[in-house]
């Protein structure tokens, strides 16, 4: 298995530790290193199994660590967005409110409803979960630091992510509750959606990079990619705080029209499994963001893991304030602005993004700031004149008439 | 048009993002409350209360009972009931002030505080012996001679019967009339 | 040939986070789409109109407090005209002032809640909400001034009002004024052009002039439809006459009218309280009405503008200390019954933010 885990010292050393001895030297994680390791010959497998284990435990705890911080932060952000203060009372400035609220969730009683489908009701928290966690494994978050560089890098992410639409549906069908599944269905519609016009936004940084793999695409930003791809950076946060059900797309969980969505029926910590997946995939997604558009780890003087959480936190602010300022929009409005509004946006991005590289094969940085010069003008043209459009043209009649024709079941 | 209008959303939150916030550390820090903050803890003067029961007559709930008998004086010649029994349940109360608007003899006064969250229905119920040993922080709710000594039940020491005083004249004149004060009207039901 | 689909009722509330109390209706939905609702209400009773059968009528003051708790100075002065009228009294004209601050106060702040919550509704996550009630928690200081309660004020007497204003009311009252308009201007730089807020309730839910006043919907819900109607000024009760101030009407009776107005409102009644300000003088509060009141036998109407529209009190005496009958014309039930003509054909989002636009108060409704 190349590629996966190397250069980690964290790995090596626990493989080396188990693993090393004399058969195993040559090209493999501890190099020449000669020494006794506590596993016969042969039983390698077991040692990376168990290296791998350890990085992965880490790394998953330390995320859910900083998932508790960022949902502290949210809160207290929020709050100071609205003039109040936001949690207080919980430890020092309120820091370990995250803590208490998971006291509280393990401490709540589990309920299943009486119609609910036993298997999905209980699969789909974790569901749920599971792709916010498998994103991390490609993501790049420090020099030389990563799970796995595989090639297709930014390809997982987005295959990885949509996997949580099914565990929406699943959740809001197996509750039993109409609100659930009013849930469930607006997840499939609009996640479903807002697939199409963020993976084509990605398009256009695929054709400067050439390449699909997180650490290539960091590496290859000389300018950062929000400035040579604004109308990609727009398209991508616009989208994925649809996918990740923000606001203004939060419709999915619209707590003033369906109380909660998908999970109006979990209680206890499968609740708090949904929660944690929310806030993760803001950290999650803010980190693709800012390996994508924001040169992910690289900055000056302070060390590379710092730098990239600096703009996860700068983008997951972002977040917040959207969160803060924006009302929500409607189901047929928000189908809208993904179809006709960002769709035919990125495709126009892809479309000038292929010019470019085809007319500018090696660009030199003067050439560079050129293409930033030219997709900013893209940018701003193509959304006013889509929004123009949008205004004109009108958007859906928010009354149907007359009364659709019901035909009753049988 | 064209994001505009959110755009300067985004702006007016920022803008109160970097204000200070509205709200306080409630235990620490506290608002500050009017002197005529109608509040639990009704402060009752046993000196002054003849035990007429007009409060309890004027309560909408019901929720005030007194039960008195004749003291060593006769109460036609000048002296007073003996309360035997002065309960009210604030836990039905609604803090109307109504009582106190009633007492002809400016006896009962609304308290000042608001905490006091029981765990039991019953310790809400405020008995004559807690009103005589409670710390006397009246409102100046309806007591104008109260609020013109400039008392604040929230600074001030506790007040005696004799500081609180007693109005002597329809006060809800604003202007003083002269000449002695008419007695309790209605009082007779 | 028509899609084989199957309608689905989902009985929204009793509680449910929207219903603005406890309120149920049972909708019929054809996926998203609304094609029937059914308002439920009585969840909230609590027979005010009975209890004050058996109560005096200075103790039915305090009830009318918790009718339409966002607005209780407003009932309060409806209940005490009535009363007046009733027993041939007529307040002095201080009290007249102070009835009017403290109910323009009031109005004020009911239609910041009403903003806050019809904003919430539309899925903002509460910061319009908490900006309102930044400005309704001042004024609810002025009402502890006032009176010392911040809700249920009980504040109004028949025959006036309890007790002068404090002497820290008034330069109070004056910052409060100056103040105001700029956070209203606020508000309107956050909300009044967010194209996210205008596609949401631009042409939504139309209420046309006809069926508001066939329905005899009053309030900020008939003005937003274009029709000036406003008991102020169509029958100026108090001291309303000697106001300058005007009628803010809507153009098409939608949900954005519907906020519109009640901005517009606000400030409209900034203005009245600027005026009473310089109008007001020093004089009695209140004439010699005994606490026990025996209005002589008859029957009296008086209705007010309240923040949700005509409020009207109907008292009859028989000549005891209680008033024989009490009969409430209550805005927010009256006007929560156009409610189904508004939203069948409309989206359950849109229902939501119909609902709140009314600005109902269950409180009232259910009496």
């Amino acid at each position: 298995m190349p590629s996966l885990l190397e250069g980690n010292a964290l790995f090596r050393g626990i493989y080396c530790w188990l693993a090393a001895n004399e058969g195993n030297s040559g090209p493999g994680p501890c190099g020449e290193a000669l020494r006794d390791g506590l596993l016969p010959v042969g039983w390698e497998w077991v040692a990376f199994f168990a290296a791998g284990l350890g990085i992965v435990m880490l790394l998953i705890n330390v995320f859910l660590l900083l998932v508790m911080l960022y949902t502290y932060m949210e809160r207290r952000l929020l709050g100071r967005f609205q003039a109040r203060l936001g949690p207080n009372r919980t430890g020092p400035f309120g820091l370990l409110q995250p803590v208490a609220d998971a006291i509280k969730l393990l401490t709540k009683e589990d309920l299943v409803p009486a119609g609910a489908d036993r298997l999905l009701f209980n699969l789909a928290p974790i569901a749920m979960i599971v792709p916010v966690l498998l994103v991390l494994a490609v993501l790049p978050f420090g020099e030389n630091s990563f799970l796995a560089n595989i090639n297709v890098g930014i390809l997982f992410v987005v295959a990885v992510t949509s996997v949580n639409t099914l565990a929406m549906f699943m959740a809001g069908w197996a509750s039993g509750n109409r609100y659930a599944m009013f849930g469930g269905m607006r997840a499939v519609a609009q996640l479903v959606s807002y697939e199409v016009p963020v993976v084509l936004s990605i398009v256009g940084i695929l054709l400067y990079t050439g390449s699909l793999s997180m650490v290539d695409i960091v590496e290859a930003q000389r300018i950062p990619f929000i400035l040579l791809q604004p109308l990609a950076f727009f398209i991508f946060i616009a989208g994925s705080s649809a996918e990740m059900n923000r606001s203004p797309f939060d419709l999915v969980e619209a707590e003033s029209e369906i109380v909660s969505g998908y999970h109006t029926e979990y209680s206890g910590m499968k609740f708090g499994l949904f929660q944690l997946a929310e806030f993760g995939a803001v950290l999650v997604t803010s980190g693709v963001m800012a390996t994508l558009f924001l040169k992910g780890w690289e900055g000056p003087v302070l060390p590379s893991h710092l730098w990239f959480l600096i703009k996860v936190f700068f983008f997951a602010f972002i977040m917040i304030w959207v969160r803060a300022t924006l009302p929500r929009l409607r189901i047929d409005q928000v189908m809208d602005f993904a179809w006709k509004f960002l769709f035919p946006l990125s495709l126009i991005n892809m479309f000038v993004t292929a010019v470019e590289v085809l007319v500018w094969e090696e660009p030199t940085l003067v050439q560079l700031w050129a293409m930033v010069g030219i997709n900013l003008l893209v940018a701003v043209v193509g959304i006013v004149a889509f929004s123009f459009v949008f205004k004109r043209r009108g958007l859906s009649p928010s009354r149907v008439t007359p009364p659709l024709v019901v035909v009753e079941g049988d | 048009m064209y994001g505009l209008g959110i755009a300067k959303g985004f702006l007016l939150t920022m803008k109160v993002f970097l204000r200070k916030p509205v709200t306080v550390k409630y235990p620490e820090q506290r608002l500050k409350q009017h002197p005529r903050f109608r509040g639990e803890e009704f402060v009752w003067y046993e000196e002054r209360c003849t035990g007429c029961a007009s409060c309890a007559k004027y309560c909408p709930l019901g929720i005030i009972k007194i039960v008195t008998h004749p003291g060593d004086q006769k109460p036609l010649e000048g002296g007073f009931y003996d309360i035997d029994v002065f309960d009210i349940d604030i836990g039905r109360c609604m803090f109307c002030g109504l009582c106190v608007e009633a007492c002809p003899y400016d006896a009962l006064f609304m308290g000042s505080g608001f905490e006091e969250g029981q765990y039991r229905r019953d310790d809400l119920i405020i008995t004559v012996d807690r009103l005589r040993a409670a710390e006397k922080h009246p409102s100046t709710w309806f007591r104008p001679q109260l609020e013109d000594s400039g008392y604040d039940p929230h600074k001030d020491s506790p007040a005696s019967w004799e500081k609180v005083g007693r109005e002597n004249w329809p006060f809800h004149l604003s202007s003083r009339p002269p000449g002695p004060a008419d007695s309790d009207e209605g009082a007779q039901e | 040939m028509p899609l084989r689909t199957e309608p689905i009722t989902i009985n929204i509330g009793p509680q449910h986070p929207s219903t603005h109390g406890v309120f149920r209706l049972r909708a019929t939905f054809d996926g998203e789409v609304i094609l029937d609702v059914e308002p439920v209400f009585g969840y909230l009773h609590r027979g005010s109109e009975k209890l004050a059968e058996e109560r005096t009528y200075t103790q039915v003051i305090t009830l009318t407090d918790r009718l339409d708790y966002v607005s209780s100075m407003i009932n309060n002065q409806a209940y005490v005209l009535a009363c007046e009228k009733l027993a041939g009294v007529e307040a002095p004209e201080r009290g007249m002032y102070l009835r009017v601050i403290a109910a323009e106060l009031q109005r004020i702040a009911s239609h910041l809640v009403a903003t806050g919550f019809l904003i919430n509704d539309l899925g903002a996550f509460a910061t319009p909400l908490m900006y309102c009630f930044r400005e309704r928690e001042k004024i609810l200081d002025l009402f502890e001034m006032l009176c010392g309660a911040r809700i249920t004020v009980t504040y109004m007497r028949v025959g006036g009002v309890f007790q002068d204003a404090p002497e820290d009311f008034w330069p109070a009252l004056k910052t409060f004024v100056k103040e105001m308009p700029i956070y209203l201007d606020e508000y309107e730089q956050l909300l009044s052009e967010n194209e996210v807020l205008l596609i949401r309730t631009k042409g939504v839910a139309i209420l046309s002039t006809e069926t508001a006043i066939n329905g005899s919907v009053s309030g900020p819900v008939l003005r937003s439809t274009g029709y000036p109607w406003d008991l102020r000024k169509a029958d100026p009760y108090e001291l309303y006459d000697r106001f300058d101030f005007e009628i803010p009407v809507g153009e098409r009776g939608d949900n954005y009218d519907r906020y519109k107005v009640r901005i517009s409102e606000m400030r409209q009644s900034i203005r009245i309280l600027e005026q009473c300000m310089q109008q007001i003088e020093p004089g009695l509060v209140k004439t010699d009405v005994p606490l026990l009141l025996r209005p002589p036998v008859g029957e009296a109407y008086a209705h007010v503008e309240s923040p949700k529209g005509e409020l009207g009190f109907y008292v009859v005496s028989d000549g005891g200390v209680s008033p024989y009958r009490l009969k409430i014309r209550a805005p927010s039930f009256i006007n929560l019954t156009i409610l189904r003509e508004l939203v069948i054909g409309l989206k359950l989002a849109d229902m939501i933010v119909a609902f709140g636009s009314i600005d109902v108060n269950m409180g009232e409704v259910d009496r």
